[in-house]
């Protein structure tokens, strides 16, 4: 791990980051809305629209209402919301926040258990367990968030009564009852990922078992205990980093519905009612914000296999 | 061809898949010719009604058919998916093969660009550009393909750049036929084939994501019986009539597991000795 590799790696999450704004900042532009008219309601006169619109820059040529936005951006200014007259930035980070306390339990959730599957179904090969395993990881990755979020609402709220249906409570609040609450959305998103990375898991572990250096460790006769953690575990595992990384951007899309669903008010919550509400700023920050929380995501992980991998030389 | 086909069948995963789908396809075909009732006619008397020998699925909120909505359901949203993944995989393929035909700094820009576009999740950046067009099954769709593009673009990239390397490219090349020629004529239908098991996996995506547009409002409208839409209006009335939920939850989890495993079963017909 080079500093020159560090340092292309770090250029490359801002090149995303600036690719990115320009593609939302641009989206928002042709959405079919009149900000001056979102602002003031239909009912608006000319004359108020018209001086809106010099107020917000709107007769600006649009690259100047780009480098405007940005340089804004930039110092962490992301506007106020058309909605309700606050600073979109800060009240993104606490969404932000709240929607990543949901990913990290979901994340260690998964972890717990797609490994541990994931390995089992491997080493019962064409048995029982595998394609149990099988057949779970194809519901969780064929079943979209909407319908497993609506079916656990109906068995563990609504039936059962062990959960509680919607809402979120702060964990500083009461940390307790937060936990509680996280339940429902936690197993809903940690399913799909558990699908995903179970049969990952699984596809590592069955070429790590073929390989030369594992059966070179059987025929030197260690007990099976030693050649799994030591020589299988280690091996297969690492591959894992990558895919839970690149699952993070899926796991993000997944927030979006999970938290509407279970009215979590987190950075998706926020997205989605942003848009419905034609809410510029609200929408660009959003989509930033996530965007960055992805790159970032993915540059750590970059960091973690590159030093868990001693093999790997990055130059 | 026919090899392909034989060897597909004869795996577990593509059997099943290609089974699940054969009803699919039916139910697109023939849904509404065979549906007991018109998808949007309301019938006050058989709200709720429980699922039984008059309404198989049962009568949803405004006392239609669910059965029958879900039958004329499919034409809107399998059509949609497939349409979508296909568009979104000619603009990929074109923009990967583009790209390793260039290589070298345009190939890094041009990936580097698309690696950039990945980091919005595929929803949301559905859900933006479906934002900026009408609200509709069409406008969804579209939003979908552009949401696919950027990754069938770095599938197709790394196909081609095997593709580039051959022969009939370097005679292409010293024939002196133009760029455009050789990426649309010589290139592209040779990334085709590896990339299919990539696009079959990807509709089974696009079934999901189209209901889940629908579910939040900007995929098809009511009162068009889209499954999506149809999980989403039943909700509220979960505790009282369930299959409003789970008939369409069902529709949306068989298709999509369909369309995964027939994909999984053309990698393996594809590559016979990579048994995993």
């Amino acid at each position: 791990m080079s500093a020159r590799w560090l340092l292309r790696r770090a250029l490359l999450v801002v090149y995303t980051l600036l690719v990115v704004s320009l593609l939302v900042f641009g989206i928002t532009q042709v959405l079919p809305a009149d900000a001056a008219v979102t602002l003031l309601g239909e009912n608006a006169t000319p004359a108020a629209l018209a001086a809106v619109r010099t107020r917000l820059g709107l007769n600006d040529p649009v690259w100047w209402q780009y480098w405007h936005w940005l340089s804004a951006v930039l110092v962490g200014d992301f506007g106020t919301s058309m909605r309700t007259g606050q600073a979109v930035g800060p009240v993104m980070l606490v969404a932000l926040s709240r929607s990543l306390l949901l990913a990290a339990c979901s994340i260690t959730l998964m972890l717990v258990v797609a490994v541990p599957l994931g390995i089992v179904a491997a080493l019962r090969r064409g048995r029982l367990a595998d394609v149990l395993a099988g057949l779970v990881s194809y519901l969780g990755v064929s079943v979209p968030e909407f319908v497993t979020a609506t079916v656990v609402l109906v068995v563990f709220a609504d039936q059962l009564h062990w959960l509680p249906a919607t809402g979120y409570v702060p964990l500083t609040e009461n940390f307790g009852s937060g936990l509680f609450h996280l339940i429902a959305p936690v197993l809903t998103i940690s399913l799909v990922l558990v699908a995903h990375v179970s049969r990952m898991v699984r596809s590592e572990t069955v070429d790590v078992l073929a390989s030369d250096y594992v059966r070179a460790a059987w025929l030197k006769g260690l007990p099976p205990r030693v050649v799994l953690l030591r020589h299988v575990l280690r091996n297969a595992l690492l591959p894992v980093v990558t895919i839970v990384a690149l699952d993070v951007g899926y796991l993000l899309g997944g927030i979006i519905v999970v938290e509407e669903i279970f009215a979590v008010p987190g950075i998706g919550r926020q997205l989605l009612v942003a848009i419905e509400a034609r809410d510029l700023p609200a929408m660009q920050a959003g989509a930033l914000i996530m965007a960055a929380t992805y790159a970032v995501a993915n540059f750590l992980a970059d960091l973690a296999y590159a030093g868990l991998d001693r093999r790997i030389r990055y130059d | 061809m026919t090899e392909l086909l034989f060897r597909l069948l004869r795996t577990k995963q593509g059997a099943v898949g290609a089974a699940i789908l054969l009803v699919v396809t039916l139910v697109c075909v023939a849904g509404p010719y065979v549906a007991p009732y018109d998808p949007e006619k309301l019938d006050f008397l058989g709200r709720f009604a429980a699922p039984g020998a008059r309404h198989w699925l049962g009568g949803d909120q405004l006392g239609r058919d669910v059965l029958s909505r879900l039958l004329t359901g499919a034409r809107t949203t399998v059509p949609a998916a497939l349409a979508a993944t296909l568009l979104g995989t000619l603009a990929g393929a074109l923009v990967g093969t583009l790209s390793a035909y260039l290589g070298g700094r345009w190939d890094e820009a041009i990936m580097r660009t698309v690696d950039a576009v990945m980091a919005l999740p595929g929803l949301l950046l559905a859900l933006l550009v479906a934002s900026t067009l009408s609200k509709g099954g069409l406008g969804a769709a579209a939003a979908i393909a552009v949401a696919f593009a950027p990754g069938m673009a770095r599938v197709t990239r790394s196909v081609a750049l095997t593709v580039r390397r051959q022969e009939y490219v370097a005679a292409a090349i010293a024939r002196g036929e133009s760029g455009a020629r050789i990426v649309l004529r010589e290139m592209l239908p040779n990334v085709a084939a590896p990339v299919v098991v990539e696009v079959t996996i990807r509709v089974a995506f696009a079934v999901m994501l189209f209901a889940t547009l629908s579910f939040l409002g900007l995929g098809a409208q009511p009162p068009a019986p889209e499954w999506g839409l149809m999980v989403s209006e039943g909700r509220r009335f979960l505790h009282q009539a369930p299959w409003l939920v789970i008939a369409p939850g069902v529709a949306i989890a068989l298709t999509a597991i369909g369309f995964n495993l027939l994909g999984d079963g053309l990698r393996d017909a594809m590559n016979p000795r990579d048994e995993r």
